[in-house]
């Protein structure tokens, strides 16, 4: 079995070399030296383009025959992927189409862009759009900076029990389910919960429905959104401060250098690698906002600032069941991202060269 | 100075972490009645009672929630953590030449999915609609936790790998007596991963299950918790009829009831979680 395979590859290695071979021999003849220059050239070149893509299939033939076991464990993992990630992309063509639930894919009739026009045209999309910006820029303002101040903070910490006791105890919002985080939030915000009785010690002028009111939306999801996020976020850069080298706040302390100094000089310069790739990767996804706490939390008073792209794809595309519709939408959605990600991820990449301290 | 300022500082924030589960926890225990007309603070049981209690406890979709829910994390999890060890294998053998083509299609799907709808669409046309296989199913893999099992994998030192192939060990072999004992680590990390994100799932459900004998938890949870809606307390066992006078409490029990598990257990296993951050922030 094996020897056919090989068989076949000394074959077609030869048969190649001849066509290139033969290739050179109709072509214009040239001075003896440089002749003898141009068959190996030409040989190589057309022997090249001419087996590449067999290149690329021979090796995989040969990697498959030394590494079977190998090729059958990664079989499942590539069916998964197949069906579940790489199927439904096709199925993104119905975002070209009308798509009729009943009359199926080939049945339904293809209108190009209708669909984003629809969209673009429509009242809702300014609404839509600014929100998920709003949303999305506010938490970078507020939701990422705040992870990091809490890590310098902890990291300055010297009692040992009081610092474990600490990163627990702020780990543990993260494991909280969103179901039950957004039931909290709406507990709190009725007319008597706790967040208006906070807010009647700090001299309001009256309770009300906090969650009805749609400028306060955004505080109540940013800050719900940093106080879940804030000691899991802050694991990496803690773990990143603890590489620092003690050495280095050892000589600034001798140099006379103070607590915020030392902080500013040392620590803060540790982690700015890690901020940059963090950041850059947060601005990557600046048209991607969780859809999940937004359903579970916005009601008619409130659309006006809380509906976001993803949340207004579920609501039009699904429970009214445009699918057509809410394909399309999508589909623009995941294009910004992708735009966005490979700008910021390149700018990445010359970026965090620069910054190599 | 400073120290001093940093200390509080930072316990007043852990205070506001811990305040709003106590708070949750207190009202839990205390008189339904009491609690209705409570305003301010609680830091102790207003009244102590267990009838919140015995509510959720009486509550047939509780319990058929949590049912549901040990179900799918349980032969969830499985399933993902065999999917993901092996993709996870293959990917870390530096002499696979395949290798050059998973590894980008595999992390590809990171940043490339076709979305919502064409999603809900695929597991409506292979039939998975309103069956428990759709919640274990689609969501199987995630490639961030490939790939911080791969780098884990990674690690390894090839001549263990090498001194096991002159013995004559096939793959399975090799992932079984060598990676897994060595990575142990790892694969608790992972495991806790996908179990905590199992657990808290919902949308999924929301969207793929029409049998009620079919919600998870959470999706109870939602009903109880934020759609306000009396049919999440189940008609039999009084609940129903009793529903405005013990709604408070029982959103509160509910909550207890639901997250207890998850806050126990993590404590525990906080040193894996870090490790599997660490592992994730490494390039190769």
């Amino acid at each position: 079995m094996f020897h056919n395979y090989l068989y076949i590859i000394l074959r077609l290695n030869c048969v190649d070399i001849l066509c290139a071979l033969m290739q050179y021999k109709y072509k214009g003849g040239s001075s003896l030296a440089s002749h003898n220059n141009n068959i190996g050239e030409n040989a190589v070149a057309g022997y090249y383009s001419s087996t590449v893509k067999k290149n690329v299939f021979q090796k995989l033939k040969r990697d498959f025959i030394a590494n079977k076991g190998l090729y059958w464990m990664a079989l499942p993992v590539i069916l998964w992927y197949i069906l579940f990630q790489y199927a439904p992309l096709p199925g993104l063509a119905i975002a070209f189409q009308d798509y009729n639930m009943f009359r199926g894919f080939s049945g339904s009739e293809w209108v190009g862009f209708e669909n984003f026009l629809r969209f673009f045209k429509s009242p809702n999309c300014w609404r839509v759009v600014r929100d998920t910006f709003s949303i999305s820029m506010l938490s970078v303002l507020f939701s990422f900076p705040t992870p990091i101040l809490f890590a310098l903070m902890v990291n300055e910490l010297s009692t040992r029990w009081y610092k474990k006791t600490i990163q627990t105890v702020s780990y543990m919002p993260h494991f909280i389910s969103m179901v039950v985080v957004c039931g909290m939030i709406s507990d709190f915000c009725r007319t008597n919960g706790l967040f208006n009785d906070v807010r009647m010690l700090f001299g309001a002028a009256g309770r009300k429905d906090l969650l009805s009111d749609p400028d306060l939306f955004y505080t109540i999801f940013i800050g719900s959104g940093t106080w879940q996020g804030m000691g899991w976020s802050s694991i990496i850069y803690l773990a990143t401060l603890s590489s620092i080298d003690p050495n280095l706040y050892e000589a600034a302390y001798i140099d006379g250098a103070g607590r915020l100094q030392r902080i500013w000089h040392i620590t803060l310069p540790g982690i700015v690698p890690v901020i940059a790739i963090q950041l850059i990767m947060r601005l990557g996804s600046v048209l991607s906002v969780g859809f999940e706490k937004i359903i579970l939390l916005y009601n008619p008073l409130t659309m006006e600032k809380a509906d976001v792209i993803s949340s207004y794809v579920y609501r039009a595309g699904l429970q009214d069941a445009n699918y057509s519709y809410g394909a399309a939408v999508g589909l623009f959605n995941s294009v910004v991202n992708i735009v966005s990600l490979i700008l910021f991820n390149s700018l990445s990449r010359k970026l965090t060269e620069a910054s190599l301290w | 100075m400073f120290d001093t300022v940093n200390y509080l500082l930072v316990g007043i924030l852990s205070l506001l972490f811990l305040y709003p589960v106590w708070y949750v926890l207190m009202a839990s225990f205390s008189n339904p009645a009491k609690l209705m007309v409570h305003t301010g603070p609680l830091l102790i049981p207003n009244g102590l009672s267990l009838e919140g209690y015995k509510a959720v406890f009486k509550n047939k979709n509780i319990l058929t929630g949590y049912s549901n829910t040990l179900f799918y994390v349980g032969a969830g999890t499985v399933f993902s953590m065999f999917l993901t060890t092996l993709g996870a294998y293959v990917t870390s053998r530096r002499n696979l030449y395949l290798r050059k083509f998973l590894l980008p299609f595999f992390v590809l799907t990171m940043y490339v999915n076709a979305g919502m709808i064409p999603d809900f669409l695929l597991v409506k046309a292979l039939g998975l609609h309103n069956s428990r296989l759709a919640l274990i199913l689609p969501a199987a893999v995630s490639a961030w936790n490939l790939v911080v099992m791969r780098t884990s994998f990674l690690q390894v030192p090839a001549s263990l790998e090498e001194s096991a192939k002159i013995d004559g060990a096939n793959h399975w072999t090799i992932l079984w007596r060598i990676i897994f004992p060595v990575t142990k680590a790892t694969f608790a990390v992972i495991t806790l991963y996908y179990l905590v994100g199992k657990w808290n799932s919902w949308f999924h459900a929301m969207i793929y299950l029409k049998d009620r004998s079919k919600y998870p938890l959470q999706l109870f949870l939602q009903e109880i918790l934020v759609a306000n809606s009396p049919t999440g307390l189940g008609d039999e066992g009084g609940a129903g009829n009793d529903f405005y006078r013990l709604d408070q409490v029982i959103k509160y029990c509910t909550i207890i009831v639901s997250t207890v598990p998850i806050l126990c257990v993590y404590p525990f296993v906080q040193r894996y979680f870090i490790t599997g951050v660490m592992l994730g922030s490494l390039k190769e």
